[in-house]
């Protein structure tokens, strides 16, 4: 089906554990659009980050198909924003943003163009030659996204990119991923452990299940664009769209807790 | 006890133990100022009645030492680079590459360490012998730069390198060998630190492989060199101090440059030795 970016079917991972196996994934089935920003929400330990590794190419799947739609060959196909510990600790930010542009051969002036351009969305042009010992873990999560964004990647995957991060800069780094976002829309993938930064900047999310993980339902977020972080979360529809995600992750999270009890 | 009383306590055990192990590098310098007939005499004095520095230059013009020392150096050097490159290789293979079988492979490398080193030293002479390398710096060199030892600990440091950051660098179009070298290499300095510490204290302290596998003084390292102050007969004992003060002396030096990153290295590697 055209104008789809990102199909998986009956997508399947397995890990060797002590002699046995460990289903980490099974069937997983999804559909994104190109430009769709997709949030997923899921107990811990429940595949989310294997998901997103499998998406990346960092992992194969043991079972079932992936197909990424490529639209344009020169661009690499994904990029990603880890938790925490991606920067790269030797590089200055500048040299952290262009690092995957100087890999990919781009010209000096042009990537100076480009790293300049998105140190200003994200708010570090007067950190560029600061080294990231020298930064807050906000904006070390800031530096990855910028760095993220630098190749132009046609599908953005990030994982938990705020969840280090305390409440207030994380409100600020969501404004500020959703204004870079709309005026450089790509497909997104985005894991959280929070259903409020799911609806906030997603247009759907979906409750992936305990181990062995799979979609358990799928909630469209139907909440007008551009969005403002602190007035989207007293409206009235915010309320209804939280419960309506918490119902299914709440079965989710307590099933995990008795495996958990159980396995112990 | 009170918490004085048990530090005091702890200086007192260090001091001696310090002072055990200082010994006999301490007798060492004296006996290598020393008369000839004060460094053979018994009871032994501690202190030299007249101090004899000229007892270094004496043992310096002994021999050809500065070309021992060369020879030493290029040795020492050599094995340090050889082995700093196969271990980096190996490890990062160990540690990072998908390669079927590889836990066997592991496995069968470790076992190799209960081998002693005695045993190889027939094989390596007959191999060097059927290179042509007798009497070579190859020789000297080649059959020392790879160790499993060094492979495990730096396989170690490199699987405590996080996986985010490999998951970034293949991201941002990073292949293998680039991570290696300007990745996985610069965050494992201090292991690297003390690979090339150990192996170079080896090499340089290497004396039965070199006596056997060069015969003639132009390749003939330090350690073998000051064998000229022993014979069936007579011990020059204090020019064989002086000399032995003067081939430690490049080690020291070369201990307390890499102290810092050692005691790192060690911290966090877990090896006691
Ligand atoms: N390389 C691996 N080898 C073996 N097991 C693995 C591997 N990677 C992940 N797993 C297992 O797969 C399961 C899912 O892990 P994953 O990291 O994807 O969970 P997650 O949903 O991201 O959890 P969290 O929300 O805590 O980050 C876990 O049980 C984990 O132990
Ligand atoms: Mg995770």
């Amino acid at each position: 089906m055209s104008g789809d970016r990102v199909v998986t079917r009956h997508l399947g991972m397995r890990f060797p554990l002590r002699g046995r196996e460990l289903v980490a994934l099974e069937d997983v089935n999804l559909r994104m659009a190109d430009q769709e920003f997709c949030c997923i929400v899921g107990p811990s330990g429940c595949g989310k980050t294997t998901f997103l590794r499998i998406l990346a190419g960092l992992e194969r799947q043991t079972a079932g198909e992936l197909h990424l739609e490529v639209t344009d060959p020169a661009r690499p196909l994904s990029a990603m924003v880890f938790q925490e510990q991606s920067v790269f600790p030797w590089m200055t930010v500048e040299e952290n943003v262009g690092y995957g542009l100087r890999m990919r051969g781009v010209h000096a002036t042009v990537r100076r163009g480009v790293v300049a351009h998105y140190l200003e969305k994200v708010g570090l042009t007067q950190f560029a030659k600061a080294y990231p010992y020298q930064l807050s873990g906000g904006m070390k999560q800031r530096a990855s996204v910028a760095r993220a964004f630098a190749t132009a990647p046609q599908i953005l995957l990030m994982d938990e990119p705020f969840a280090a991060v305390d409440e207030q800069t994380r409100a600020l780094l969501q404004e500020e991923l959703l204004r870079v976002w709309e005026s450089d829309r790509k497909t997104v993938v985005y894991i959280t452990h929070s259903i409020d930064e799911a609806l906030v900047l997603g247009d759907r999310v979906l409750v992936m299940s305990a181990r062995p993980g799979h979609i358990k339902a799928e909630i469209p977020v139907t909440l007008p664009r551009p969005r403002s972080v602190y007035e989207l979360k007293s409206t009235p529809e915010f309320a209804e769209l939280v419960a309506k995600v918490w119902e299914p992750l709440r079965q989710e999270v307590l099933g995990s807790f008795s495996a958990m009890a159980r396995a112990s | 006890m009170s918490v004085r009383a048990r530090r005091a306590l702890l200086y007192a055990l260090a001091t001696a133990a310090g002072v055990v192990m200082a010994f006999p590098f301490v007798w060492m310098l004296l006996t290598s100022v020393k008369s000839e007939s004060e460094a053979t005499a018994f009871p032994p004095g501690l202190l030299p009645t007249q101090w004899l520095f000229s007892n270094y230059a004496d043992a310096w013009r002994a021999a050809p030492f500065g070309r021992y020392f060369l020879n030493s150096a290029i040795m020492a050097l050599g094995t340090i680079a050889l082995s700093l490159a196969t271990a980096a290789l190996a490890a990062y293979a160990l540690a990072r590459m998908r390669v079927p079988g590889r836990g066997l492979i592991f496995g069968v490398l470790l076992a190799t360490l209960v081998i002693p080193p005695e045993v190889t030293l027939i094989p390596n002479y007959i191999a060097m012998q059927r290179l042509g390398w007798y009497n070579t710096y190859l020789a000297l060199i080649v059959p020392f730069g790879a160790s499993v030892f060094n492979v495990f600990l730096l396989r170690q440091a490199f699987l405590q390198l996080p996986q985010e950051l490999y998951d970034a660098a293949v991201l941002e179009g990073c292949g293998h060998l680039r991570y290696l070298w300007r990745f996985a290499v610069p965050l494992s300095r201090p292991t690297l630190a003390i690979i090339a510490l150990l192996t170079g204290i080896r090499a340089w302290n290497d004396f039965q492989w070199p006596l056997i596998i060069t015969d003639t003084a132009d390749l003939r390292p330090i350690q073998v060199g000051l064998t000229i102050f022993r014979s069936d007969v007579s011990t020059n004992f204090q020019l064989l101090m002086a000399g032995s003060v003067m081939a430690l002396a490049p080690i020291v030096v070369l201990f307390l440059l890499t102290q810092r990153q050692l005691v790192q290295g060690i911290a966090r590697s877990g090896l006691r030795g």
